[in-house]
């Protein structure tokens, strides 16, 4: 599904609205990126950006800024991009299409923090609108600690690289963490806002970008037969899982205080519930769409007694998929006191007429059975069973299931008669909907149709920051209640969590799904 | 590959359940039918594309062969049922004696239940594809003029024969070309006021791009002879300039624009699976496409 999409830039003769064969090409602009050695500039955003030159996608004469603290000429830097290209690129590479990047690409040595690099930078941005066409929009992507965020935004303000003109658009890109607290996003976001006005920030939750994230909407309001059963009539909880099998990796430094909650639970996964509760927007402009998800997102509540409803956890040591690993308080870079959760679960309530009474389990976690997102919708049991009882023991509830990833699609099950049985028997069969799109080998990232829809200026899949404001308002309790807790459980390596997750799960007389 | 000798159609959708079964999986999940009509040159090249586009478009491919002659009437099949080259399932028909003219015959049983159907000719198409007995099943029909002997009087039969739901090859071709001038002219660029298209001779996409570009800019556009391959350049005079975007070497094209240096797009010919892709994506009437070939001025 495609949400709304602006209409072509009017005045063009050769755009025309009927034409389904002309993809959305961005209009002439370019993209500053900062923060150029990192790990998701070279993993994620430079192959996207070759990607979408590769699918055509990409304005003729796009330009490419890099901004570093290095001592770096400009084919320095393109050979930085290409080799980031080259190894991890989704499209295969092409000369032809490189060459046509390369020529756009500049690159800016300059440290953060000096004025001077900033106006060195508006000179070659200058010199790319004169050269190559890109027509004064920019986007700066700031791909660098958010604590480094301050002086960056500070001199792109003083600079006047970050003012808008009416016939020429500057927007900025911001990746999570969006804050570790309401009061750290409020700050940040006051930052941002300070510089930018809001349609020109971008929050990238990658996960928003995802096909199968999109397609929870044309499931939900595109059909006739979901929509009737969307609600307590019918629904007996929901349960909404992100599940890792690795652990921290070399990411000791970025997770060791933040933890499972904040990494995941407080975008992904509410931005997921999000979605899943909410009423259906008047059209699927971007303003509609963030209405309804914010009124999902206002009626969330939490349990009273968090000790009983929630569960956070740390990896153990053990075996994992038949190799041994390491326990989270064991791994390099970690403090063997770190209370940090690499496991977090919560139940939540979505306070309104459609969902009152029906559960909302969120869980994330690292080294569990297998990697897997999902959405699992979990009916009710019929209310009479014409059956014996023992023709129905295997029956279980009916449930669809989102798959995000991987395996992208949708899974119902529901119960079916046994077959060659002398006496009837029920038990739970699955109906699999595997995702057309996983077929491809080349299903677009996340990331390509997120930059894409950046330099387009077509904002739904973003969240705004009223969104992550209210996705801290959610998670703050917990967090300061488990700060006051003590120490999160040990769950063994490879399974799916602590015990202490069993059991808040029991309390309602649910148990989790095995995703 | 089951081979299935003298058999019918029922035949071969039961075989095809069958292999389903045993390997598995009998849940499709097929979006669609495709049906190829084709002689034997053009059926190898055009059923190897279809099961390279049913990555993109998981699909029952069903590709029916005439073989008149004066013998008894007898049906051939080769089946393939997912595996190595794609999710799709493919059966390969040969129809021999008189039942070469009753493909549709064939055709019926092999239709998945309540998806849509797309007829291929790879090579000469029926004069009216949606009157044609195995075009009628079809939502959408595609042909390809670039096979024709004669481009300009396959040309005027698609013009001639055109009902909402055609589409080819011909105009596939050109979507690169199309999408790199719409996002030329996303930069504001002055009145508009002649166009030039330059190709090698006797190539249907020229000819469409002419149409296309006289209609949607309401300016005279001239179609000059160049040594290729395929089409080579387009101007486009505008009153600050001509803009140019030209390829000499099918896959880089050159952009030149008033005042700005000149860039380079990448511009290249794409593979019969990548255009069977596309034409696949959307199953409505392209009606722009309509706009063109019934616009189409013929020399």
């Amino acid at each position: 599904m495609s949400p709304h999409r602006h209409a072509a830039p009017s005045g063009n003769p050769l755009r025309n609205p009927l034409d389904q064969r002309l993809p959305r090409v961005a209009g002439p602009c370019g993209i500053v990126l900062f923060g150029v050695t990192g790990d998701l500039s070279r993993k994620k955003v430079m192959p996207a950006i070759y990607d979408l030159a590769n699918r055509g996608l990409l304005p003729p004469g796009f330009g490419l800024v890099g901004f570093a603290r290095r001592d770096w000429e400009d084919q320095d830097f393109a050979q930085i991009v290409h080799d980031s290209v080259r190894e991890h690129a989704r499209t295969p590479f092409r000369e032809e299409v490189w060459r046509q990047l390369a020529e756009g690409i500049r690159f800016v040595a300059g440290d953060i923090a000096d004025p001077e690099a900033y106006l060195r930078l508006k000179g070659v941005v200058e010199e790319l609108d004169a050269s190559r066409g890109t027509g004064g929009n920019h986007a700066f992507y700031l791909s660098i600690p958010p604590g480094l965020f301050p002086p960056v935004l500070e001199h792109l303000k003083t600079s006047g690289l970050a003012e808008d003109r009416p016939d020429a658009w500057r927007r900025v890109v911001i990746e999570k963490p969006f804050g570790h607290d309401l009061a750290s996003a409020e700050e940040l976001n006051r930052i941002v806002d300070d510089v930018f006005v809001p349609g020109s920030v971008f929050r990238i939750d990658h996960y928003l970008g995802k096909e199968t994230v999109q397609n929870i909407l044309a499931v939900r309001f595109a059909n006739t037969m979901f929509e009737p059963l969307w609600n307590s009539n019918y629904v007996d909880n929901v349960q909404i899982t992100m599940a890792e099998d690795i652990g921290i990796g070399g990411r000791a430094g970025y997770y060791d205080g933040i933890g499972a909650a904040r990494d995941v639970i407080q975008n992904h996964l509410l931005q997921l519930l999000a979605l899943t509760a909410m009423e259906e927007p008047l059209s699927f402009a971007a303003d509609d769409v963030r209405i309804e998800k914010e009124k999902a997102l206002r009626a969330v509540v939490l349990p009273r007694e968090l000790g009983k409803h929630t569960s956070r956890g740390q990896y153990a040591n053990g075996w994992q998929g038949g190799i041994p690993v390491l326990g989270y308080l064991e791994e390099e870079g970690i403090d063997p006191q770190s209370a940090t959760e690499t496991y977090a679960a919560i139940r939540v309530d979505v306070d309104n007429r459609r969902w009152a009474g029906v559960p909302f389990y969120l869980r994330t976690g690292k080294r569990l059975g297998r990697r897997v997102t999902e959405v699992a919708v979990v009916f009710k049991r019929a209310p009479h069973l014409p059956f014996a009882k023992t023709a129905v023991q295997e029956l279980s509830n009916n449930a669809l299931v989102f798959r995000i990833q991987p395996d992208e699609g949708i899974t119902v099950r529901f119960g079916s008669k046994v077959p060659n049985t002398t006496s009837v028997q029920v038990r739970d069969v699955t109906m699999d909907f595997e995702y057309g799109e996983s077929f491809v080998d080349s299903s677009p990232e996340a990331y390509e149709r997120l930059i894409l829809d950046v330099l387009l200026g077509d904002p739904p899949l973003f969240p705004r920051h009223q969104e992550v404001e209210l996705g801290w308002e959610i998670l703050d309790p917990v967090l300061d209640y488990w700060a006051a807790h003590g120490q999160p459980d040990q769950y063994v390596s490879g399974g799916w969590g602590p015990q202490s997750s069993y059991e808040m799960v029991a309390r309602d007389g649910r148990t989790w799904r095995r995703p | 590959m089951i081979r299935l000798d003298n058999t019918s159609g029922g035949a071969v959708a039961a075989a095809i359940a069958a292999e389903r079964h045993r390997m598995g999986s009998a849940a499709t999940g097929m979006v669609l039918s495709l049906l190829i009509l084709s002689d034997e040159e053009y059926q190898a090249d055009a059923t190897a594309a279809a099961v390279n586009a049913a990555r993109q478009h998981p699909m029952r491919i069903v590709t029916l062969i005439p073989r008149p002659s004066r013998n008894e009437p007898r049906l051939d099949a080769e089946i393939a049922v997912g595996g190595d080259d794609g999710p799709g399932e493919v059966a390969v028909l040969r129809l021999r004696g008189q039942l070469a003219e009753h493909a549709n015959s064939v055709a019926i049983p092999l239709l998945l239940a309540d998806t849509p159907v797309v007829a291929f000719w790879p090579a000469e198409g029926p004069d009216v594809p949606s009157e044609d007995p195995i075009g009628r099943h079809a939502q959408r029909r595609i042909t390809d003029c670039a096979t024709a002997d004669d481009i300009v009087r396959e040309l005027a039969r698609r013009k001639e024969g055109y009902r909402p739901g055609d589409t080819d090859l011909a105009w596939t071709r050109l979507t690169p070309w199309r999408s790199a001038l719409a996002s030329v002219l996303d930069r504001p660029a002055g009145a508009m006021s002649g166009a030039t298209v330059s190709a090698e001779e006797a190539n249907p996409s020229a000819l469409l791009l002419v149409s296309w570009l006289s209609h949607s800019l309401r300016v005279p556009v001239e179609l000059v002879a160049s040594d290729g391959p395929g089409i080579t350049e387009a101007r486009l005079s505008t009153g600050e300039g001509d803009i140019v975007v030209s390829r000499s070497n099918g896959s880089t094209a050159l952009l030149s624009r008033p005042g700005i240096p000149d860039s380079r797009i990448a511009l290249p010919r794409r593979d019969l699976a990548a255009l069977l892709s596309e034409e696949l994506r959307r199953l409505d009437p392209d009606e722009v496409y309509g706009d063109v070939i019934t616009h189409l001025e013929l020399p």
